[in-house]
């Protein structure tokens, strides 16, 4: 067992834990946090997207050991949401109807929060690349391209 | 799947985790972003009883400048190499090359080192730091050594970095001004590439490099066309002539993704529309 102190969501925790645990099932089992998923075996889906220390990861393919002494922020934590409030992503992605199951949707929506960090004002060809590593398998991805478009327009009115 | 347990070790400096990768040896594996080796070990393809995380060391992190060369340190991340200023300023056909790489959340991890000790024949990185004639300081109980390029790729997933060593940076010569262009071809979103042509011109044309991915079973240069190149001018049909010679002693794999002469066609077409951008045209 290695102990871990890290930030999740602005709340210190702190775990023994295996080494061997993915920084996703830490979220999911320890914590959970099921609001990041799994849909993947190989690290292509993106459905396990969380920020590591302001940046996105896949937290399918880090270790709970790597984030030892840094921040996570995961779906749960993008909004005040006791103040029953959405991230305007979040909102964006209601409105514009980005989502058909949703299981993609959280990782979608971490990845494009940090897309529009680095790019606040993105062409849909950047909204396209900067979210390659997500897949979506009901919407056909315009309408979550729509979305991020959206929430572009939206912070900057 | 999740890994079979292991071992973990966090050293903060590199002798500390010389000295760990001595006492385990081949029980051991070292750990930089995970990305190639996270999902090797979720499938359980390998199964190290320690592992030896890099991610602590902070001397091994960062990009500087060193008079002829810049200097990138092994544990620096694919999305830190395409974006820094001296990398676009002297080796430009790096940073084009990083932002090739898988997708977003991946190039947050994933370092430079690690692509380039796992060589995969098709990384990406493998043949733009060939191409630029970059050199690999690898550190062992011993001290360090530095190799050329064109001795550190082995073969498949082989480098000249021995069971106990650890890459610690790498030094790429400058090319200031250089145009570049790392043309990737693929079938579906952030795959890895079927074939990938790396370019970098000086002038149009002074000199050329070349850079061929996944040609082989290491990265490879186009020695040939770098030569028709020099000195030409970089007319279409100039440069596509010199293209054509981009596949001679090649020796691509046939695969789910295309035979060994379908690729060997690729290399031509797609050599010459790098060297075209490049170039500028
Ligand atoms: C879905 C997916 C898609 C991808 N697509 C691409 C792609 O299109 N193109 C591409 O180039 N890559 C791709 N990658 C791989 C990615 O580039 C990895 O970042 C890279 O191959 C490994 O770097 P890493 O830092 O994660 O190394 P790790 O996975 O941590 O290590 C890789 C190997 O190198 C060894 N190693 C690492 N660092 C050192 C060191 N400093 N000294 C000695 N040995 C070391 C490790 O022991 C291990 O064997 C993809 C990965 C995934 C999961
Ligand atoms: S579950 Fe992490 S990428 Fe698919
Ligand atoms: S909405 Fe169903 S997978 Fe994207």
């Amino acid at each position: 067992m290695t102990k871990i102190e890290l930030t999740v969501d602005g709340a210190a925790v702190s775990d023994d834990v295996e080494p061997r645990m993915l920084l996703v099932q830490y979220l999911r089992e320890k914590l959970g946090k099921t609001g990041t998923v799994i849909g993947c075996d190989t690290s292509n889906c993106g459905a396990c997207t969380v920020h590591l220390d302001g940046t996105s990861v896949k937290s399918c393919n880090v270790l709970a050991v790597q984030a030892n002494g840094r921040t996570v922020t995961t779906i749960e934590g993008l909004a005040d949401t006791a103040e029953g409030e959405l991230h305007p992503v979040q909102e964006s992605f209601r409105e514009c109807h980005g989502l058909q199951c949703g299981f993609c949707t959280p990782g979608m929506i971490m990845q494009a929060v940090d897309l529009l960090g680095e790019n606040p004002n993105p062409t849909e060809e950047e909204v396209r690349l900067g979210m390659e590593g997500n897949l979506c398998r009901c919407t056909g991805y315009h309408n979550i391209v729509k979305s991020v478009l959206h929430a572009a327009e939206g912070a900057k009115a | 799947m999740i890994p079979v347990q292991f071992d973990y070790l966090a050293p903060t400096s590199v002798e500390e985790a010389l000295s760990a990768l001595g006492q385990h040896g081949d029980d051991a594996k070292i750990l930089a972003g995970g990305q190639s080796l996270l999902p090797v070990l979720r499938m359980r393809l390998n199964a190290p009883e320690v592992v030896i995380d890099l991610g602590g060391i902070a001397s091994l992190r960062g990009i500087r400048d060193d008079g002829d060369a810049i200097v990138i340190g092994a544990m620096t991340t694919h999305h830190d190499v395409r974006d820094h200023a001296l990398v676009k300023e002297h080796a430009l056909l790096l940073s084009k090359a990083a932002a090739e790489v898988a997708d977003s959340q991946i190039r947050h991890r994933g370092t430079f080192g690690g692509a380039l000790a796992h060589a995969d024949p098709a990384g990406d990185l493998g043949a733009p730091a060939l191409a630029l004639g970059a050199q690999f300081v690898i550190a062992g109980a011993g001290g360090t050594r530095t190799v050329e390029a064109s001795d550190f790729f082995v073969d498949l997933f082989e480098t000249a970095i021995g069971e106990d060593e650890i890459l610690t940076e790498v030094r790429v010569p400058k090319h200031t001004g250089w145009g570049a262009h790392y043309e990737k071809f693929v079938r579906v979103a952030h795959q890895w590439p079927i074939v990938a042509i790396a370019a970098t011109v000086k002038g149009s044309i002074d000199e050329a490099r070349v850079g061929l991915t996944n040609m082989g079973s290491t990265p490879l240069r186009a020695t040939a066309t770098e030569q028709a190149l020099a000195g030409a001018t970089a007319t279409g049909d100039g440069v596509r002539a010199a293209a054509e010679l981009a596949a001679e002693g090649t020796n691509p794999p046939s695969d789910l993704n295309g035979a060994a002469d379908y690729r060997q066609h690729l290399a031509r077409v797609l050599t010459g529309r790098a060297v075209l951008k490049a170039a500028g045209v």
